[in-house]
């Protein structure tokens, strides 16, 4: 009843409760139907938790769970991945001398060379990644700090980007292209590697710049805005203050590779979930042949240092590693496989056990009241 | 629609209605200014212009709330008057300021908006309704007199201070101030049947609003209710309104159109039976009462026409003052809910202050030095305020613990459970073609709860008729009750014989009549007597079509019972009583009446036949009558009192006849001497009753009646099941001790197997006290010697298994119902104990006894001894007592109560119990409008408890636990991700996934699960009653299960985030391109929660219809599809600032690392509840487990086995006849007169005549009233033909009670020899003495004699035994129960119940 329960049908003593008094014919019958939903006797199927489902589940779990986990593990440990951190931070380290005197005012970038050595030789092809820890790209005013419109090559957008850009919107009224926090972070370091002969000439090794972004971002996400002249479309634009080289630069080898849908931007831009994270940054085709694409040997990785991570404390590291069909390595995941595969099949056993000593069902079927 | 108002209601518990308060003329507001002016209210008649001056509200009514304009504003304003919403919209402001904001707003304004609007939706349609109906009554056609003529006028044109003529059958179209009537005196008569129990007379001062917690004391403290409630007669909703003497000579509209008198009384208020005035009638003044008033509501009866004054009109009507807002009841999970609501709103603050602590440090720590990428924002100066923006930040995506939808999906699932139980078809009564209907929805669940049930006994527990059963006469017996055979005797035709017998009337011995056809001298004057000695009035329409008045049913019964015997009860005088005996008219002459009254116990004539000679004949009870026996008649008076004997233990009511010839002179002076004490003016009574006395001796014994109180059908039995089911059924009844505990013997309640039946019959406080403490320490003693006995006789291991099992409910089981029966200052046993004996007492107590038990230091005595009763009955009981009784069981036990009534004192019971039901009986309908459901019959209760309420309750509490799982499972993810997002208050999802999740993914499924999940079918939870016993422990949802649910979905959201963190962090696509952005982390999470939660219902859910399939299914498919729609390309090139997850569900769910992720952490979730869960079933099982896997097994075997009840029946048959014998001594007389007296004398004095030949039959059978009501008490119309009775099958005629099963340990425990259902059956074909009675569905249990007997799986079997209304089996394992919950339960089904059965056969037919 609402809160006035007044009501004209009451008054009339038209109440469903007391109906009849006036001899209602068969007709005017208020019987409900019958039908199985309202006499709730839908049909319906009634599983139970009993020895005989739940044991062979656990034993079905445990036995698809581990052999999995062996073939992930396997996969997992078959992928070769070298790791090496270049941020500089102990005083014998190659790059320290870069870490320590940075500025963000340099012109000229500073360069370190970083030699390393391939125990095992990495075939097909090998993926390199820089990797920075303790940086948070999954920081809220981080993340949202972008405007994708700008960056799908709107034309308004771009010169009066989203007020979610802001500190890094405008810069003396003309507007940041492209703007906010995760732009004008852009990882700017560049590497070079180069295989060191046994005589010990360079080899510059060939890094492939393209295919390492989501077809979608690179596609459907990131569009240059309208124009036939980059540079003539971002005229009404300034570079993130970061940055040492405008949008439509960014790959003076490659004009397709410049302004938003350039690979390294775009990878930057899609935020690591996690404040320790790995980027994609070039692909080392694999070589026409036997041979294997990155021979064991010594290595010399050339770093232009133009990315300081020393102030919070922050790591770069650059990373070489193979692909599976299941991606590159993960040990966790075979591990947990087998893992969780034991504990099904353990405790299946256990409950085996249990069930066969204590339970009270299997053994009689009745009903224990 | 009651259903759809009450749902509003508890979402939104509103204020009196907005325009009252604007408006002048309807508001409760503004009315208190008005009154401040209207000291008092001026109305004179047949002016208006004089009395517009006071501009007193028209009579046009207006309830609804809302119009078109205003509907939107207002109904939003009262919508976030609800807390829930207010704080949503809190949250959405909060969404508003960028640097809190962590969610887009549309995350929380969709949902709320969704409420809202689904509220709007509802509220509008309401008022729509009330529009219609506010049009309909104003457009109501009444005859005013205006300038002298009567014209047809609209009810809201009526103006104050008009004439109104109102005919028969009328409504009161306003608040009247009565002229003048048709009938002498001024007189006439008005039904008050929606006034007085109405919900719009609830008393409650309507300005008072009511904050929805407040808990009102309804009963009590109730001013205007309280002249009904204290009444202990029945229903007093007919009433006799008196005009002014000088008004009413005013008969016809000439003289009226000329009245000017001026009436001078109190400004309208709300108190029905107070009204205070006075009329200014040429220069004399007339008080006036509430005698003088016909209120608006009432309906005149009875009455030809009557002229009115208009008082107060529309809004002013004590009818729309008094229609304030029910009384707001809440369940018990409610409340709970309530407290878990606030605990959890506690944890999500203390997680925003450890997230904000954490934000503080990191920000000082990390952030602060990060400042080079990401720098504070312009008005963060400092990491404090940081973490303080962080706090709300945080406050907004955690308030996902306790979302909006849970309300709403709450309601959505009682309003579900509402309509199947007005839907169900065996909760339907064809005979009255009512359905049950639950009146509220808000209380389902509780109905799974209930411990105590307070019923009301006539019209609730008997159908209020009264059949002339067996007799003896001359030391004979007479009646079926002789017939022991087997056969079912031949219903008699009496009309060959009689032509004016009454049809209704059924009778199966024909050696009676053929006794009465030979012309049998004591048979005759057995006859003659029950013709003569009465207070019965006749009406005869036409000729030979007799329609009897009777005081009292009982009265009714035996003269109809001399009518069909041929001694017919033709009319009466005051001085005469004509008859037509054996078909020839005699007409006697009355001297005199010797009226009943409670301490004589007997009434008697006098009468000189027209031979002339004078005898007196005399009926009463036994007790009495035996005493003045002639003492010639010791040997017949032995025979007869055997008869007697038997009679009363078959639980039938008793009275003994007798007469004493006196010669002229004995007459002449005891005359003398009776005018003499007649005429006393001091100690009437007294010399009256001496008078009477002198005369009733020396009587000669013709013999005894034998008169059944019908109960209504399947009484007992429901009875049975609910004290099997661990429910308590106490009796309050207006009847005095004898008729009360009769009933209670012939309904099981009280059985002879019970230890003690305490009497509590004390005058004053100190007796109470004393009768108190004696029964106790009775009960303690004869326990304790139980005890011992059962120590010795039950294997230890066997009580261990119960109790581990935790069927137990014993001692310990009682821990979570929480009895505060300490701090008593009396010596008493420790409350446990009492606790623990109870089920073997019954208590009996009086209404003064009541009136001292109730006082505030006897409380907790009464309460303490009482519960620890199978059964108690409280006699003479006042409404406002009944009302009492059930808030003391509040106030002390914490349980919950049902009260079930008919009548209009049942009502106080019915609002302050936590449950009211209300049968839709013959009685009006005021209870069922202050109940909360209502059916027609009393057995329905085991339906509306053991189905109905066990299954919402268990629904309900499913639906939470799941609810709040899932919940936290989705919002506690982001508390870990705060610990690598620098507490930022990032999400971890999308968030259109987070808008999307408790509305679109996940609601549905819990949803269909908590509207149609079933653990077991509903024949098993009426088989075992012991599976109602959870939801009155409370062990479904509690504290403790709040908190596994808590900790299960913490438990998930951990495994949610760090193994998607562990495996992705580091892993990468196939093509080289690392796994661990953010977009794929969000779609890997949420994909593996949704099939995670899903996998969860999936297991939770126990009943899959289709409906759940396709919810289930739907949910996951709507997931995927919709988060490939969000993510498309389309809407990206739409909207590319708003749907930044472009791309990502594809290149996500296409790699196999995702999946294998989503793999492993639904393994890891659901693998630990898996174990425990069948852990749990398989070392603890409940019973609904085991009843539900027995279901499994005896589906797969399909075994045909062997169930022939027949022989099970003769068994017990046989022993029960022995048990039935020993039984003798408990004897109970009835006495037939369960009236006042007084009504003898008006008979002479003639005063009544007049009345009774008006037409009373039409209304004496629709309505009751105070007076009239005993006149009423005549053969229900509504009684199905007993021609049916002809081809009774009689099977389930099993009659005795069970003997106690004492040595059957193994019923619990699941030793081996139990034995499964069918080989239960087999053996009790054999030995085991079980009783197997299947009541109410004969065709079932015919079939299921007759055919394999595996009831479980025979489709044809089940829907019998579903169709069949109160169809119900008894099995062994009931029995077995019995041991443990209630010795030695005594199943009876006796002829009566056979008959009964027969009617519901009729009912299955016809349905089917």
């Amino acid at each position: 009843m609402m809160a006035s329960s007044y009501n004209a049908k009451e008054e009339d003593g038209h109440h469903p409760g007391s109906s009849n008094h006036g001899g209602t014919g068969p007709s005017s019958s208020k019987k409900p139907d019958n039908t199985a939903f309202k006499q709730q006797r839908l049909p319906a199927w009634q599983p139970i938790l009993t020895a005989g489902t739940v044991l062979p589940a656990f034993f079905i779990i445990g036995l698809i769970f581990i052999p999995i986990g062996i073939g992930l593990y396997v996969t997992s440990n078959n992928i070769k991945e070298f790791e090496i951190d270049y941020t500089g931070v102990e005083p014998d380290s190659p790059c320290y001398i870069c870490a320590q005197n940075f500025s963000w005012n340099s012109t000229t970038p500073c360069i370190c060379t970083v030699n390393f050595t391939l125990q095992q030789p990495f075939e097909n092809n090998v993926y390199m990644y820089y990797g920075l820890s303790n940086f948070y790209q999954n920081h809220r005013r981080y993340v949202k700090s972008r405007d994708d419109k700008q960056l799908n090559g709107d034309l308004n957008n771009l010169e009066d980007p989203s007020s979610d850009c802001e500190p890094y919107r405008k810069i003396g009224g003309k507007a940041v292209a492209p703007c906010g926090a995760i732009a004008n972070s852009l990882f700017n370091d560049t590497l070079d590697l180069s295989y060191v002969e046994s005589n010990g000439t360079l080899n510059s090794i060939d890094l492939q710049r393209k295919g390492i972004a989501w077809w979608t971002d690179k596609h459907v996400k990131f569009k240059n805005p309208a124009g036939s002249n980059l540079s003539v479309a971002f005229q009404n634009t300034v570079m993130p203050v970061n940055w040492r080289n405008p949008v439509y630069n960014l790959d003076p080898s490659d004009p397709d590779n410049n302004g938003f849908i350039n690979e390294d931007f775009i990878v930057w831009m899609r935020t690591a979930a996690l404040p320790t994270f790995r980027k994609l940054y070039r692909i080392i085709p694999k070589k026409s042949g036997a041979a294997s694409t990155l021979p064991s040997g010594s290595y010399r990785l050339k770093i232009a240092y133009n990315y300081p991570v020393l102030s919070f404390d922050g790591r770069k590291r650059m990373i070489l590693s193979t692909i599976s069909w299941m991606g590159g390595k993960n040990p966790f995941l075979g591990i947990a496989y087998i893992t969780v595969g034991s504990i099904c099949f353990f405790l299946g056993i256990v409950l085996l056990i249990i069930n066969h000593k204590y339970g009270n069902r299997s053994s009689s079927a009745d009903i224990p009241n | 629609m009651t259903v759809l108002k009450t749902l509003q209601e508890q979402w939104f518990p509103l204020p009196v209605p907005l325009h009252r308060k604007k408006k002048k003329t309807g508001s409760a507001g503004g009315r208190w200014e008005k009154r401040r002016t209207e000291e008092e209210r001026k109305v004179k008649a047949n002016d208006r212009e004089y009395n517009e001056k006071f501009q007193y509200a028209s009579n046009c009514i207006m309830t609804s709330k809302y119009n078109v304009l205003t509907f939107l504003p207002v109904n939003l304003f009262e919508q976030f008057q609800e807390v829930a919403n207010t704080y949503f919209l809190f949250l959405l402001i909060l969404q508003l300021i960028p640097q809190i904001s962590s969610l887009s707003w549309f995350t929380t304004i969709v949902p709320l908006a969704l409420v809202l609007s689904i509220t709007a939706v509802k509220d509008a349609t309401d008022d729509y309704f009330r529009h219609k109906s506010d049009n309909q009554v104003n457009n109501r056609q009444s005859r005013v007199l205006i300038r002298g003529s009567l014209q047809n006028e609209k009810w809201m044109n009526v103006r104050v201070g008009d004439i109104i003529k109102l005919e028969n059958n009328q409504f009161v179209s306003a608040d009247l101030l009565l002229l003048s009537s048709s009938e002498p005196h001024g007189l006439c008569y008005i039904e008050t049947a929606e006034l007085d129990g109405s919900e719009n007379a609830r008393g409650r001062p309507k300005q008072k609003q009511q904050p929805k917690k407040k808990k009102k004391k309804v009963g009590r403290q109730n001013p205007v209710v309280k002249g009904v409630l204290l009444s202990p007669c029945r229903e007093t909703n007919m009433k006799v309104r008196q005009s002014v003497s000088v008004t009413a000579e005013l008969g016809d509209p000439n003289n009226l159109a000329t009245f000017d008198g001026e009436v001078v009384c109190e400004p309208p208020n709300n108190k029905l039976d107070r009204f205070c005035g006075a009329l200014c009638w040429r220069d004399k003044k007339y008080p006036l009462t509430n005698q003088n008033m016909l209120l608006r509501g009432c309906v005149l009866r009875n009455t030809e026409a009557c002229y009115g004054l208009v008082i107060f009109a529309g809004p002013d009507t004590k009818l729309m003052q008094n229609s304030g807002r029910t009384k707001f009841k809440r369940t018990s999970i409610d409340r709970l809910m309530n407290t878990l609501v606030l605990w959890i709103f506690g944890f999500l603050v203390c997680m925003g202050v450890i997230l904000a602590v954490g934000n503080a440090v990191w920000e000082k720590e990390v952030g602060s030095l990060f400042q080079s990428y990401l720098p504070w924002e312009p008005p963060v100066d400092n990491f404090l305020f940081s973490s303080f923006l962080s706090f709300w930040s945080y406050v907004i995506i955690l308030n996902t613990v306790m979302p909006i939808s849970l309300y709403v999906s709450v309601e959505v699932i009682r309003l579900g459970h509402s309509y199947f139980i007005n839907w169900d078809r065996q909760m339907f009564c064809s005979q009255r073609n009512t359905a049950a209907e639950a009146r509220t929805t808000t209380l389902n669940e509780e109905l799974g709860q209930v411990e105590y049930i307070f019923s009301d006994k006539t019209g609730t527990l008997t159908q209020n008729i009264m059949s002339f059963n067996k007799c003896s006469i001359n030391g004979q017996t007479y009646g079926e009750g002789t017939d022991r055979m087997g056969t079912q005797p031949k219903r008699l035709d009496f009309t060959p014989f009689n032509s004016l017998a009454d049809p209704d009337f059924s009778f199966y011995d024909d050696k009676l009549l053929e006794l009465v056809k030979v012309g049998d001298p004591h048979a005759q004057e057995f006859f003659r007597l029950l013709s003569l000695c009465h207070t019965v009035m006749s009406e005869e329409k036409s000729e030979g079509e007799l329609v009897y008045k009777a005081q009292s049913p009982d009265e009714g019964a035996l003269v109809t019972a001399a009518r069909n015997f041929g001694f017919v009860f033709r009319s009466r005088t005051p001085g005469t009583i004509t008859t037509t005996e054996m078909g020839r008219t005699v007409t006697y002459s009355l001297l005199a009446i010797l009226d009943f009254n409670n301490i004589r116990k007997r009434m008697s004539v006098i009468v000189r036949n027209p031979e002339g000679r004078i005898r007196l004949y005399c009926k009463g009870a036994d007790t009495v009558l035996l005493e003045r026996l002639h003492p010639s008649n010791q040997e017949l008076m032995a025979v007869t009192s055997d008869h007697l004997n038997e009679y009363g233990a078959d639980g039938l009511r008793t009275l003994a006849l007798a007469f004493r010839d006196l010669s002229e002179e004995e007459w002449e002076v005891w005359s003398e001497s009776h005018q003499f004490a007649d005429k006393a003016t001091d100690c009437r009574e007294d010399r009256l009753a001496a008078a009477y006395d002198k005369i009733e001796q020396d009587m000669m014994l013709l013999g005894a009646t034998a008169i059944e109180d019908k109960l209504q059908e399947g009484v007992p039995e429901t009875i049975a099941l609910l004290s099997l089911a661990n429910i308590k059924v106490w009796v309050l009844t207006g009847d005095k001790q004898e008729t009360a505990v009769n009933i209670g013997y012939s309904c099981k309640m009280l059985t002879d197997d019970m230890g003690e039946v305490f009497i509590i019959g004390g005058h004053t406080v100190q007796s109470v006290r004393q009768e108190l403490r004696r029964a106790r320490e009775r009960m303690v003693e004869m326990s304790r010697a139980r005890d011992g006995e059962k120590r010795e006789g039950m294997e230890g291991r066997a009580e261990a298994c119960f109790m581990g099992n935790g069927f137990g409910g014993g001692p310990e089981g009682d821990g979570g119902g929480g009895k505060p029966l300490q701090g008593s200052s009396f010596p008493s046993p420790p409350s446990s104990f009492m606790d623990s004996i109870s089920g073997e007492f019954g208590l009996v107590i009086n209404g003064h006894s009541l009136a001292h038990a109730l006082e505030a230091d006897m409380e907790l005595e009464f309460v303490s001894t009482a519960c620890a009763c199978k059964a108690v009955i409280c006699c003479r009981v006042t409404p406002l007592q009944k009302a009492q009784v059930v808030e003391l069981i509040k106030k002390y036990r914490k349980a919950v109560t049902l009260a079930v009534g008919d009548g209009a004192n049942d009502v106080s019971m019915i609002k302050s119990a936590h449950i009211g039901v209300g049968i839709s009986g013959q009685e009006g309908i005021q209870a069922v409008l202050a109940s909360d459901y209502s059916f027609a019959q009393f057995r329905f209760l085991q339906r509306l408890l053991l189905v109905h309420g066990r299954w919402s309750y268990l629904r309900m509490c499913r639906f939470l636990c799941y609810f709040f799982y899932k919940n936290f499972a989705f919002t506690m993810v982001h508390f870990w991700f705060g610990f690598f997002c620098g507490f930022s208050a990032q999400t971890v999802y999308d968030q259109y996934f987070i808008t999307l999740y408790n509305i679109v993914y996940t609601s549905l499924p819990v949803l269909a699960m908590g509207i149609f999940d079933q653990d077991v079918p509903e024949q098993r939870s009426l088989e075992y009653p012991k599976l109602y016993e959870p939801g009155q422990l409370n062990l479904l949802f509690n504290k403790k299960e709040f908190f596994i649910c808590i900790a299960q979905g913490i438990y998930t959201s951990v495994v949610l985030f760090f193994v998607p963190y562990a495996v992705l962090s580091n892993s990468t696509q196939s093509n080289g391109v690392p796994l661990a952005d953010y977009q794929t982390f969000a779609v890997t999470t949420a994909t593996a929660l949704v099939i995670v939660v899903s996998v969860q219902i999936a297991l939770d859910t126990g009943f899959w219809t289709v409906i759940n399939h396709v919810f289930v299914w739907g949910s996951l498919g709507s997931y995927f599809t919709i988060m490939f729609a969000l993510h498309s390309q389309t809407l990206f090139r739409i909207f590319p600032n708003q749907f930044h997850f472009v791309g990502c569900a594809q290149s996500t769910l296409l790699k196999p690392v995702v999946w294998l992720t989503i793999a492993l952490a639904t393994a890891i979730c659901v693998v630990p509840v898996l174990a425990f869960r069948f852990l749990k079933l398989d070392l603890k099982p409940q019973l609904s487990d085991t009843v539900r896997y027995t279901q499994l097994v005896l589906q797969k075997r399909r075994k045909p086995a062997g169930r022939s009840l027949g022989g099970v029946w003769r068994g017990a048959g046989s022993v029960s006849e022995s048990r039935l014998g020993t039984r003798g001594g408990s004897r109970r007389s009835g006495y037939a007169f369960a009236h006042q007296e007084g009504f003898g004398e008006l008979i002479t004095s003639g005063k009544n005549m007049r009345l009774s030949s008006l037409g009373l039959a039409s209304f004496a059978s629709r309505h009751s009233s105070s007076w009239i009501e005993t006149l009423r008490r005549k053969k229900n119309p509504h009684t199905p033909p007993s021609a049916s009775g002809d081809s009774s099958p009689a099977p389930s005629r099993a009659s005795g009670p069970v003997p106690p099963l004492s040595n059957s340990s193994s019923v619990l425990g699941g030793s081996q020899e139990t034995p499964i259902e069918e080989e239960t059956v087999t053996e009790a074909r054999q030995d085991v003495p079980t009783v197997s009675c299947s009541f109410g569905q004969p065709a079932a249990s015919g079939s299921a004699r007759a055919s394999p007997p595996d009831d479980l799986t025979s489709a044809a079997v089940r829907s019998h035994g579903t169709d069949s209304p109160g169809g119900w089996t008894l099995s062994l394992g009931t029995v077995q129960e019995a041991l443990f919950g209630w010795k030695g339960t005594e199943v009876r089904v006796d002829a009566s119940d056979n008959q009964e059965s027969q009617h519901v056969a009729m009912e299955t037919s016809q349905a089917e």
